[in-house]
């Protein structure tokens, strides 16, 4: 039932204006926290560097190539999920701070603030990860092709829009900032270290290599890293209809919490 | 024709009846107090006006409109200021104002001429590019005020609006609102605990306790109702002089449509 009912609210109420304010919001906030930006581009560049240049060797020894290459689209990856989920979860902030009231009194549906609000928070994650793959070009990383960067931001899009309703989901059904860590240890670095962002995917003890399969971003990192350095593990189609299908279903996920939160 | 109508409004929570069968009439362009004690039901009674809460009984009119079945019609005639802060302080006075007036729908050379408007009477256009963040306690509230006034709403909720003000910033404040009221006929609906604030500003005033209206009248006629010679006196004359007990817990969570 209730997906009819927001699908009927998607067409009947649509309104530009009002998603385009939202996701103006979003950016706004973001770019003006210096500390946020900051963040949100030394955490992956940390990982990147010292893993990076750690295991380099030991891949190349290996035979598996050169590991910046194989390692930079899944930090890419890692900024996505980190930055994508944290700006779906800003809505504590915005009911801690009263300013959801102000949302929730205006003559606008919900799913449209929901739209506005997911869209800026995915932007801002696909502004990061263009930032990273061209910083990590400075540490050594070559893609194999300048063609498939519209593709690419494509799937960082995706990537991005799944986790901020994601992030959305899980806050509407949170209280305030405790609940933080504890969706920061349990949901997003488990997502982060099981998606074969840091490993190849292949030759995997069985139960890992389940475990991989079910999570989301393992499909995107896939994704990323066949357009970026053209191997990958799950073949880019499948990894596209599976990004798709949970992307749109979190989407509803999070439309629905958004639509019945507590204020 | 009154501009808000309640009859027999009716919130239960589970185990607790917040707001027990009241009924009341405000009328457009009156200021009207909604007076009562902690606990009495003020907020909840608002935010059913405010179509943030659903009543469990009862019929409001809103400018006409039902809150439940009519809330887009609804939002759009009333601006609200809340009892806590509720402006995004990461953006610009000017970007609250412009980010609520396009969630009204307003055009764009009427929004501009609106929120300057706005801004002047509270007096903050020039600190209009200021991120509201560096905003002392009393601008926030001016700057609230005028944001809840930039759609030109009929009705003017205000919970609680001078609580925490130096009388400086009340004053002016009050100021603001006859100057208001008198201009473009906005009803004017708040709630106060300074009983000096009722006394002077509202036509007509509703005590509320328990969930129950004990009296609505001017402040002369609750005076003469209760032999007492200030409104603070009748109001603790109607209510009793004991200290309430606020029901602390998730009453004050509402789940909004």
């Amino acid at each position: 039932m209730s997906i009819i009912i927001i699908i009927l609210d998607l067409v009947k109420f649509t309104s530009m204006k009002t998603i385009y304010i939202l996701w103006l919001r979003q950016l706004k906030r973001h770019y003006r926290s210096k500390s946020r930006v900051l963040g949100s581009i030394a955490q992956p560049m940390l990982f990147l560097l010292s893993l990076g240049f750690g295991f380099n060797s030991i891949f190349a020894k290996a035979g598996a190539g050169d590991y910046i290459n194989f390692l930079t689209p899944g930090i890419i990856g890692m900024t996505l999920i980190f930055t994508s989920i944290f700006s779906g979860m800003e809505i504590i902030w915005d009911r801690q701070f009263g300013f959801l009231k102000e949302i929730l009194v205006a003559p606008v549906s919900r799913l449209n603030i929901m739209i506005g609000r997911t869209l800026g928070g995915a932007s801002v994650a696909v502004l990061q990860g263009i930032f990273i793959y061209f910083m990590a070009m400075l540490v050594g990383f070559r893609p194999v092709s300048w063609y498939a960067l519209p593709a690419i931001i494509g799937v960082m899009l995706l990537i991005s829009l799944l986790f901020t309703a994601l992030g959305t989901m899980v806050a509407s059904r949170m209280k305030d900032m405790h609940g933080f860590q504890l969706v920061m240890n349990f949901l997003v670095m488990p997502l982060f270290f099981l998606s074969g962002a840091l490993f190849p995917l292949d030759g995997l003890p069985t139960a890992l290599s389940l475990v991989a399969s079910a999570n989301p971003l393992s499909y995107g990192v896939d994704a990323l890293r066949q357009l970026i350095i053209g191997t990958g593990y799950y073949g880019l189609g499948l990894d596209l209809i599976v990004l798709s299908a949970c992307c749109a279903l979190f989407l509803f996920l999070g439309a629905y919490s958004f639509k019945t939160m507590e204020a | 024709m009154p501009i808000i109508e309640v009859k027999n409004l009716v919130k239960e929570f589970n185990d607790f009846v917040a707001v027990d069968n009241i009924s009341f009439n405000v009328e457009a362009g009156e200021i009207f107090a909604f007076l009562g004690p902690n606990g009495a039901g003020k907020s909840t009674t608002i935010k059913m006006l405010t179509t943030i809460l659903h009543p469990s009984d009862g019929i409001i009119k809103l400018n006409g409109f039902d809150p439940v079945k009519e809330a887009n019609q609804v939002r759009q005639s009333f601006g609200i200021v809340f009892q806590d802060q509720s402006l995004d302080d990461q953006l610009t006075a000017w970007e609250n104002m412009e980010f609520h007036g396009v969630l009204y729908n307003i055009a764009k050379p009427l929004r501009r001429q609106r929120i300057e408007e706005m801004l002047r009477l509270v007096e903050l256009w020039d600190k209009k590019d200021v991120l509201v963040q560096t905003f002392s306690g009393g601008m926030k509230r001016r700057l609230e005020i005028a944001r809840g006034l930039v759609h030109s709403p009929k009705i003017f909720f205000l919970d609680e609006p001078t609580l925490g003000l130096d009388p400086q910033t009340k004053n002016r404040l009050w100021d603001y609102l006859r100057d208001l009221n008198k201009r473009e006929g906005t009803t004017i609906f708040f709630t106060t605990h300074y009983m000096e604030e009722a006394e002077k500003m509202a036509q007509r005033i509703a005590i509320i306790d328990k969930g129950k209206i004990v009296a609505e009248g001017t402040s002369e006629q609750l005076k003469a109702k209760t032999h007492t010679d200030s409104l603070e006196a009748a109001f603790l004359e109607l209510t009793g002089k004991d200290i309430r007990e606020e029901h602390v817990n998730n009453h004050n969570n509402f789940r909004p449509r």
